[in-house]
C-alpha cells in the first residue's frame, strides 16, 4: 500500500465514519435517555435514502404507506392507553400527536406524488416523512416497557428488527435504488483529491455534532433529556415526563438517522434491510465510546470507517468480519478497565 | 386436573411421539425433526438466559459452526458421523470458551451486544471460506450409521433427534436441582451476594455459557446429516434471534419451555406460510412482520412465556419432606479468646470523599463484637472492606494470621467469613431451602457431570438436610420450599442468616441483622447469637438497636465520621461523653 492509496482509504473512512457518528449519536442519544439500545435505528437511514430515491424518481414513497399503518396502530394504542386510564378527554390531543402530525409530510407526499418537485424541497420531504417513524415505534412498542430492565427493551428492539425488515421489504420492495448526487464537485490538492459529496458529509455530521451539543448545554429541554438520562425518577420529581423525553429523544435521533439516509443515499444502492448493518457498525463505534459518551461515540464511530476502508482494500470480502470481529477487542479492554459493580435485576424476567 | 391425569397425559404424549413415525405423513415428522433440533438449541438458551440470566442471539453461530465442522470432516475428510460429533463438539466448545471468556465478564447489555457481534462475523466467515464452499456451502453429507443402520430416512434420524433431545433435557434438569445448577440460577441478580459464597461467578458464567454452545453444536451435527447440506443461510444472526425467542415464547424459566417454544414456533412458521399467500401476493416479508408482533406483544404482556400459563393447570408438585441425613462434617473452631480478626488502619476512598479513615480494632475467637455509629458512619463500608467486597486503598486486614486484605471474596469465604448485607440480596424466586443450600457451596464438592448425572445424591441429601437444620435453628423451618421474596423483609434478614450459618464460618459478619424483626424475633436472635457464640462461632454485627446491642454483646467499637471514636464494653462505651456527642449533639 502506497501513501497515496493510505490517504485516499483514510479520507473514505472518514466519510463512510462521519455517516456512523451520525447514526452513534442517535445511538447513545435513545440510550442514554431511554436506556433502550435500539438495534433497528440502521433501518430509519435506509429508509431514508429509499424515500428520497423514490420521490426523486417521482413515485410514491412506501414510507407514506408505512407512517399511515405505524400512525393508525399507535393511535389505537394511545386510545386503549386513556380509555383504560379512564381519562377518554385525552384522546383528541392523543390524535392530534400521533395521528395528524406524522401524516401531515405523508399526505403532502401523496397528493403531490407524480408531480415533479423542486429538488429543494425533495430532500426536507423526505426527511420530514422519515422521521415519525421513530417516535411512532416507541410509542407502539417501547413505552408500554418503559420500566423494564435494559435487557428486556434490548430484546424487544431485536424483535422490532424484524419487524421493521419485514414492513421495509413489503413497503419498497426488493429491489435497490441509488439516490442523486447531492453535488459532483471535485477537488483536488496536490495528489488529494476530495469529492465535494466527502466534504458535506463530513461537515454535516460536524456541524449536527455542534448543534447537539448546544442544544444539550444550552437549552432548557436538553437539559431535560439529560437529568432523564441521569435518573429517570429524580427526573420526574422536578417536572419531566420521562414518557415526553423519550418521545423527544426518538424523534431527534430519528432526525439524525434521516439526514444520515440523505447524506449516504448517493454512495452506494440501498435495499430495504441495508440498514441493519450500518446500524451495527455504528454501534460498535457507540460501545468503543462506552454507550453513553457522545465524543466517546464520535471517535468510535470514526474509528469504524477508517477500519471498515482499510479492511475493504486488503480483502472486500471480509471487512465486514473484521469491523464486527473489532468489537471482541473493544469488549475485552471495557471488561478489564471495568469496576465490578452489582447490577440487580438484570433479567430478561420481569 | 389431577397428579394422575397429568401422568397419564405426558405418558400418552410421549408414546404418541414413540409410535409417530407409524401414523403420521412424513411431513409431520420432517416438522417434528426440525422441532427437536430447534428445541437443542433453544434448551441451551434456556439454561443460558432462563436460568443463568446471560442472553445471548449468537447461538446460530454456534449450530453452524458445529454443522460446517462435520460436515467439512466427513466430506472433504471421509471420515465417520460419529467422529464428526466429536469435532464437531470439541470445535464449537472450543470457540464458545474462547468467546466467553472474552465477553463473560461484562455485565448488563454488552454480553447480548457481543453476541450479536460475533453471530455476524461468524455468518460472514462462512460465506468466505473456500474450503467451506463459500455462500453455497457443502453437499453430499454423509448419512449417520448406527452399526449397520442407516439413519438417512426422515422418519429413522427422528428417534435419535428425540432420544438426544430426551437425554439433553433431563441431563439439564439434573443438573439445575444440583450444586452447580444452584449455582446457576443464583446468577441471574448481583455477583456480590453469589462470590461472598466462594462461588467464582466467571467460572460458573463460562461452563454454563460453554454447555449451551454445546447443546446448539450438538443441534448442528443432526442438521448437518439430516438436511445433508449445509450453507450459510440457517446460521445467520435472524436464526439466533428466534432461537433466544423461542425460549422466550415457551418460558424461559422453564426447561419444557424450550420444547414448547420450538414446536409454537416451527407450527406457527409453517401455519403462516400456507396461510399469508392467501392475503398477500408475497407471504414472506409478512411473516416476519406477524412473528415481530407476536413477540414484542409477549414481551409486554406474557414474559413468562407460555410454560407458566400451562402450569396453572396443573397440579403443584408435591415435594417430598427432607430425610435425616448424616450431619456434614464442621470445621475445626479457633481457641476461645485467641486472635481470630485484626483490622489495621483501614481507609477507604469514594472519589474525594474518606468514607473510611484509619480504622482499626481486633475480634478474639467467640465474642460478639458490635460496630455502632450513626448513619454515614461509614460501618457497612468497613463490613464489605473485611469480607473483599470492596478493594481497601490503605490498612491491612489478618485473619487467623493470614492476611486477607488483597484477597478476593471467594478465597475470604474460604478462611472462615460467612456474611448478611445491609440490603437483602438473596434470590427471591428460588425456595428458602435453595437460598440457604447456596451456603453450602464451599463445604460441598460435586461438579457439573456428577450433577448431570446424579451422582451427587449422597452429599446432596446431607447439604438439603443441613440447610434444613439451619432454617429450623433460625425459626424459618416450616415450609422450606416457600420463594424466599414471599418472607416479610425482616425474615428475609434472618434467611441471609441462616444462609451465612450453612457456610459453617469462624466468623459470622452480619450488618443490621435485627431490623425490621419484632420484639419476640429479636429476642430470638439474640438467643441464636449466643448459642454461636457457646459453639464457638465469632459474631462481628452492625445494628442500631442499643437494648439488642448493649445486653447481648461483649465489646462494641463506635465509628463516626469514618474514624474510630471509642471501644470497649458496652457499660463504658454507654457513659462515654464522645459517643453521646456524636449521637445526640454535644451538650453544651
Amino acid at each position: 500500500m502506497t501513501p497515496d492509496i493510505g490517504l485516499i482509504l483514510g479520507i473514505d473512512g472518514i466519510a463512510t465514519g462521519s455517516i456512523y457518528i451520525l447514526v452513534g449519536l442517535g445511538l447513545v442519544l435513545i440510550f442514554s435517555v431511554t436506556r433502550v439500545v435500539f438495534v433497528p435505528f440502521g433501518d430509519i437511514v435506509a429508509f431514508s435514502a429509499l424515500t428520497l430515491a423514490a420521490i426523486q424518481l417521482g413515485r410514491l414513497p412506501g414510507t407514506v404507506y408505512m407512517i399511515a399503518t405505524l400512525a393508525a396502530v399507535a393511535c389505537l394504542v394511545e386510545i386503549g392507553h386513556h380509555l383504560r386510564r379512564g381519562q377518554p378527554r385525552r384522546i383528541p390531543r392523543s390524535l392530534l400527536y400521533y395521528g395528524v402530525l406524522p401524516l401531515i409530510p405523508a399526505a403532502i407526499c401523496f397528493f403531490s406524488a407524480g408531480a415533479n418537485l423542486p429538488s429543494w424541497l425533495q430532500i426536507p420531504l423526505a426527511i420530514a416523512l422519515v422521521v415519525p417513524i421513530g417516535p411512532l415505534i416507541e410509542r407502539i412498542a417501547l413505552r408500554p416497557l418503559a420500566d423494564a430492565s435494559v435487557l428486556l427493551l434490548l430484546v424487544v428492539s431485536v424483535a422490532l428488527t424484524f419487524g421493521l425488515s419485514g414492513l421495509g421489504l413489503l413497503f419498497f420492495g426488493p429491489e435497490g435504488f441509488r439516490t442523486k448526487p447531492l453535488t459532483t464537485e471535485i477537488f483536488r490538492f496536490g495528489p488529494v483529491i476530495l469529492t465535494a459529496q466527502t466534504i458535506l458529509m463530513v461537515a454535516t455530521a460536524a456541524i449536527f455534532s455542534l448543534l447537539l451539543f448546544l442544544f444539550f448545554e444550552q437549552t432548557l429541554i436538553g437539559k431535560a433529556l439529560r437529568a432523564t438520562s441521569i435518573n429517570r425518577i429524580g427526573a420526574r420529581i422536578v417536572g419531566i415526563r420521562p414518557a415526553n423525553a423519550s418521545a423527544l429523544a426518538f424523534l431527534l435521533a430519528s432526525l439524525l438517522g434521516a439526514v444520515s439516509g440523505i447524506l449516504i443515499g448517493p454512495t452506494t444502492t440501498f435495499y430495504y434491510d441495508s440498514g441493519f448493518i450500518i446500524g451495527l457498525k455504528a454501534f460498535v463505534g457507540a460501545i468503543i465510546g462506552g454507550l453513553t459518551s457522545y465524543p466517546g461515540t464520535a471517535l468510535g464511530a470514526l474509528l469504524v470507517g477508517v477500519l471498515e476502508s482499510f479492511a475493504s482494500y486488503w480483502n472486500s470480502a471480509l471487512k465486514e468480519v473484521v469491523v464486527f470481529s473489532v468489537l471482541i477487542p473493544v469488549l475485552l479492554w471495557r471488561s478489564l478497565s471495568l469496576v465490578q459493580v452489582d447490577e440487580e435485576d438484570e433479567e430478561v424476567e420481569g | 386436573m389431577s397428579r394422575r391425569a397429568v401422568i397419564v397425559l405426558a405418558l400418552a404424549v410421549i408414546a404418541l411421539l414413540a409410535i409417530a413415525p407409524f401414523y403420521a405423513t412424513s411431513f409431520t415428522i420432517t416438522l417434528l425433526n426440525y422441532i427437536g433440533i430447534y428445541a437443542l438449541v433453544a434448551l441451551g438458551v434456556v439454561l443460558l438466559t432462563g436460568f443463568g440470566g446471560m442472553t445471548s442471539f449468537g447461538q446460530a453461530a454456534f449450530v453452524g459452526i458445529a454443522a460446517y465442522g462435520t460436515a467439512w470432516l466427513t466430506t472433504a475428510e471421509g471420515a465417520s458421523p460419529w467422529l464428526g460429533l466429536l469435532f464437531a463438539l470439541a470445535l464449537t466448545g472450543l470457540v464458545a470458551t474462547l468467546l466467553g471468556a472474552v465477553t463473560l465478564r461484562l455485565g448488563g447489555h454488552y454480553l447480548p451486544l457481543g453476541t450479536v457481534a460475533w453471530g455476524l462475523a461468524i455468518f460472514f466467515l462462512f460465506g468466505n471460506f473456500e474450503a467451506l464452499g463459500r455462500h453455497n456451502g457443502l453437499a453430499n453429507v454423509p448419512p449417520i450409521y448406527v452399526g449397520p443402520f442407516s439413519l438417512e430416512p426422515t422418519d429413522a434420524i427422528y428417534y435419535l433427534i428425540w432420544a438426544m433431545l430426551i437425554a439433553a433435557t433431563i441431563l439439564v434438569g439434573n443438573l439445575l436441582g444440583s450444586r452447580e445448577g444452584r449455582a446457576i440460577r443464583s446468577l441471574r441478580g448481583g455477583v456480590v451476594m453469589v462470590e461472598s459464597l466462594g462461588i467464582n461467578v466467571f467460572r460458573i458464567r463460562l461452563i454454563t455459557f460453554v454447555l449451551a454452545a454445546l447443546l446448539a453444536g450438538l443441534s448442528g451435527w443432526l442438521y448437518a446429516h439430516m438436511s445433508r447440506f449445509v450453507s450459510p443461510a440457517p446460521f445467520d444472526l435472524r436464526m439466533g434471534i428466534q432461537y433466544l425467542f423461542m425460549a422466550i415464547l415457551g418460558g424461559s424459566g422453564h426447561i419444557l419451555g424450550a420444547v414448547v417454544g420450538a414446536a409454537l414456533i416451527t407450527l406457527l412458521e409453517d401455519g403462516l406460510q400456507d396461510l399469508l399467500p392467501l392475503f398477500v401476493r408475497d407471504g414472506q416479508q409478512l411473516e416476519v412482520i406477524v412473528f415481530a408482533v407476536i413477540y414484542v406483544l409477549v414481551l409486554q404482556f406474557a414474559r413468562g412465556g407460555v410454560m407458566p400459563l400451562v402450569l396453572r393447570y396443573l397440579p403443584r408438585r408435591t415435594r417430598k419432606r427432607i430425610a435425616a441425613a448424616e450431619p456434614m462434617p464442621r470445621r475445626m473452631m479457633p481457641k476461645p479468646g485467641s486472635p481470630l480478626l485484626k483490622v489495621e488502619r483501614l481507609v477507604k476512598r469514594f472519589g474525594g470523599l474518606e468514607a473510611v479513615s484509619g480504622v482499626g480494632f481486633d475480634v478474639a475467637a467467640g465474642e460478639i463484637v458490635a460496630v455502632i455509629g450513626p448513619n454515614g458512619a461509614g460501618k457497612s463500608t468497613v463490613f464489605n472492606l473485611i469480607t473483599g467486597a470492596l478493594p481497601s486503598d490503605a490498612g491491612k486486614v489478618v485473619f487467623l494470621g493470614e492476611d486477607i486484605t488483597r484477597a478476593n471474596q471467594r478465597r475470604i469465604a474460604a478462611a472462615g467469613i460467612a456474611r448478611t448485607f445491609q440490603h437483602v440480596k438473596l434470590r427471591s424466586s428460588m425456595s428458602l431451602l435453595d437460598n440457604v443450600l447456596l451456603g453450602t457451596y464451599l463445604r460441598t464438592r460435586s461438579g457439573f457431570v456428577a450433577g448431570a448425572l446424579r451422582f451427587d445424591r449422597a452429599e446432596e441429601a446431607r447439604a438439603r438436610f443441613e440447610a434444613l437444620r439451619q432454617l429450623e435453628r433460625v425459626g424459618l423451618g416450616a415450609d422450606p420450599n416457600e420463594p424466599a421474596g414471599n418472607l416479610p423483609l425482616g425474615r428475609q434478614r434472618i434467611l441471609e442468616v441462616a444462609r451465612a450459618l450453612a457456610a459453617d464460618p469462624a466468623l459470622i459478619i452480619l450488618d443490621e441483622p435485627a431490623a425490621g424483626l419484632s420484639r419476640p424475633e429479636k429476642r430470638a436472635l439474640a438467643e441464636l447469637l449466643r448459642a454461636l457464640r457457646k459453639e464457638g462461632v465469632t459474631v462481628l454485627l452492625v445494628e442500631h438497636d442499643v437494648e439488642f446491642v448493649m445486653t447481648l454483646v461483649d465489646r462494641i467499637v463506635v465509628m463516626d465520621f469514618g474514624s474510630k471514636l471509642v471501644e470497649g464494653a458496652p457499660a463504658a462505651v454507654r457513659d462515654d461523653p464522645r459517643v453521646q456527642e456524636a449521637y445526640l449533639g454535644s451538650v453544651a
